[in-house]
């Protein structure tokens, strides 16, 4: 019998370990000398308090929500890929190719075909780690961490040497062509009468996001590929003996994981700077694994942590603009619900488990 | 390329190689007893704000030495409250650690100093000076031996000479004593070392505090020494080559040492020679940047010697009952 009710697990647990990042992260506010409750309304104000806000806190969203989703199918197969970031740099430069390279006469088209560039890129440069932890053993973690240092060098060597326009000193891709731009939800909600910030980033890629949860639902829970994931996350011998190859799985997570990284590159690369800079990613590969330990590796979860940490991003932009609190502080406050909702985990669960034991016994 | 190149390129790596070096034995023997730590760069970043936080305000860089070590092992106890007490999952707890050095350090630096995250320059007192050794001067003449004593031996700050006395000290710890026996132990089977009536979280604690000791010297190495104060991000992942360099050395110290040279050199190069002309191909500057990692992941993938961790490495240990 469990220990505890499956709703103290799925909700009760995040809410404390969230509640707990947040107790510290005020007191880091206070130690730094400012206003932890100004603090928190400016950034509802600024992340949530208009369509501009909302505009920034969908766009970050829509980039956590794709890597939060790479770590947490990963995860369902018992694979910590820490590579997101790596991922969707290379998704980006598969976005920039398939922009730059081909003239698209339509939006839709093009971003069927960069979503597809982007995807296999990002699964392309997350094969080699999977490859070698399936085959040979070496341990994911570290070399998806080297193939994120690996992807950086790549990266600042295609963009300074290849991809460059000439005469330019920017280490960036020439802007894509008008034709691939993708419409923001500002154009998408206008025809039908919903005024939204022009300026806001968040644009068509949100609904693949979207669409991509969706997907990953699908997937974990009602398809044999979902079952074998799951059954070998659960216990690699048990997988085994159910005749599940595990170099196979492997495999396959960790391309699908790949795949939704790069993906990524469609909102921010495509969808936003509408070129490909040095650092697009900025970090959003790691920050998808505290959105996916937040959201306890269910897509439902991801989505709503994914706009939780957008709604930080923004509201820490505004802080950042408004107040002598760097943007870092998001950050911090990161790395809060990392270590509670993920290294912590214990600290909060033992004590509550004793509590829901204790309760048990009263009633019998 | 002349003699004097080759030895100023060397005199380098041997700078660059010693933060490098210092992280990776805290690596060692953290991984060694079974804690896996990819939080060595965030111990590094922590101790090098700190360390250049203090030598900054009291102009004393040993106050700043000892700061810089006493935040490192903050960082270390966390790790193993999380990973040992709460028997939570050492990985994440190194992501989250590498996180939180990298916010913490700018916040407080911005409080602190109002320098756009970083600390005011070192100078005079505030610094690690170099150090001549005996007669380096009037050897610089001789030849061959003559510079390479004076320029490439001599001249060097003392957490550098440190750094290169832990290896051998690190070697006897593990190997020639029965503590270094034990923690050997404790990674590769801990429940023979709990049978016997060795304390497993004692050891695993003991360990994880010689890594945030170890990882606090490199920083304040990296802020006092190295550079003259703390800019944002400084560590700029050499956490992460000391830990390639600990998985290409296979968890030994001397091979650790020759591990933390060759990707020092590596670095020393990287920063002399932009793109490299080697018999008509140009080897542009980013492929030494990622050289490090290539390597290791050769390593790791045992095409090349295969790397094996300790046994019992990223596991909990949770006493039978």
């Amino acid at each position: 019998m469990d220990k505890m009710p499956k709703w103290a697990d799925v909700v009760l647990i995040p809410l404390i370990s969230l509640f707990l990042a947040a107790i510290l992260s005020a007191l880091v506010i206070l130690g730094i000398g400012e206003d932890p409750v100004a603090a928190v309304k400016l950034m509802v104000d600024g992340a949530l308090g208009s369509t501009y806000g909302w505009g920034y806190t969908l766009y970050y969203a829509t980039n956590f929500m794709f890597t939060g989703l790479a770590v947490a199918i990963a995860a369902h197969a018992g694979l910590f890929n820490i590579g997101g970031e790596g991922q969707a740099m290379l998704g980006g430069l598969g976005v920039a190719l398939v922009c730059l390279l081909i003239p698209w006469p339509h939006w839709t088209l093009a971003l069927v075909f960069a979503a597809l560039g982007a995807g296999l890129f990002g699964a392309a440069w997350a094969a080699i780690p999977a490859y070698l932890q399936a085959k040979r053993g070496s341990h994911i973690v570290i070399t998806t961490i080297m193939f994120n240092f690996i992807a950086a060098a790549v990266l600042n060597y295609v963009l300074v040497n290849l991809l460059r326009p000439e005469g330019s000193m920017d280490p960036a891709t020439a802007r894509f062509p008008e034709a691939v731009h993708l419409p923001s939800l500002h154009e998408l909600l206008a025809p039908i009468g919903i005024e939204f910030s022009k300026s806001a980033p968040a644009n068509v890629s949100l609904l693949v996001a979207v669409g991509a949860c969706l997907f990953v639902w699908l997937l974990i829970w009602r398809t044999p590929l979902g079952y074998e994931i799951r059954s070998l996350g659960k216990s690699e011998p048990g997988a085994r003996y159910a005749g599940i190859s595990s170099v196979r799985t492997i495999m396959i997570a960790m391309l699908i994981s790949g795949a939704l990284a790069g993906m990524m590159a469609v909102n921010n690369v495509m969808g936003e700077a509408e070129r490909l800079v040095l650092n697009a990613t900025e970090g959003a590969g790691f920050i998808g694994i505290a959105v996916a330990l937040m959201g306890r590796n269910h897509p439902f979860g991801v989505f709503l942590a994914a706009i939780l940490f957008g709604f930080l991003y923004q509201g820490g932009a505004e802080l950042a603009l408004w107040t002598s609190i760097p943007r870092e502080l998001i950050v911090v406050i990161q790395a809060l619900v990392i270590l509670f909702t993920g290294a912590l985990d214990n600290m909060v669960r033992m004590p509550l488990e004793r509590i829901f034991l204790m309760m048990r016994k009263g009633q019998n | 390329m002349d003699f004097l190149t080759i030895i100023q390129l060397l005199d380098s790596t041997v700078r660059l190689a010693t933060p490098l070096l210092l992280a990776c034995l805290a690596g060692l023997f953290s991984e060694r007893a079974g804690i896996f730590d990819i939080g060595l760069e965030g111990k590094m970043l922590m101790a090098a704000f700190f360390s250049a936080a203090v030598a900054a305000v009291t102009g004393n860089v040993w106050l700043g030495l000892l700061a810089g070590i006493g935040s490192s092992l903050l960082l270390a106890g966390l790790h193993g409250v999380a990973s040992i007490t709460f028997r939570g999952n050492q990985l994440i707890s190194g992501v989250a650690i590498n996180f939180l050095a990298a916010g913490m350090t700018v916040l407080i630096a911005q409080d602190w100093f109002q320098q756009g995250g970083r600390t005011p320059s070192l100078i005079g007192g505030g610094r690690f000076t170099p150090i001549n050794l005996p007669f380096a001067e009037s050897l610089s003449g001789v030849p061959v031996l003559g510079p390479v004593y004076a320029e490439l031996l001599s001249g060097h700050s003392i957490l550098v000479y440190i750094a290169f006395l832990a290896v051998p000290a690190t070697w006897w710890v593990l190997f020639r004593t029965r503590f270094g026996l034990r923690l050997r132990a404790v990674g590769e089977n801990p429940a023979a070392v709990d049978t016997a009536g060795v304390s497993v979280v004692g050891l695993r604690y003991a360990a994880v505090l010689i890594c945030g000791l170890l990882c606090g010297i490199a920083g304040a190495y990296l802020a006092t020494a190295l550079q003259a104060g703390f800019v944002k991000d400084m560590t700029a992942g050499r956490g992460f080559i000391a830990l390639a360099a600990l998985i290409f050395a296979k968890w030994r110290p001397w091979h650790a040492m020759g591990a933390c040279l060759l990707f020092g050199l590596l670095q020393a190069i990287a920063l002399r020679f932009q793109n490299i002309e080697l018999g008509g191909i140009t080897i542009p500057v980013q492929a030494m940047d990622a050289l490090p990692y290539v390597l290791t992941v050769v390593i790791l993938a045992g095409f090349v010697g295969k790397a094996i961790p300790p046994r019992a490495g990223g596991e909990p240990y949770v006493k039978e009952r």
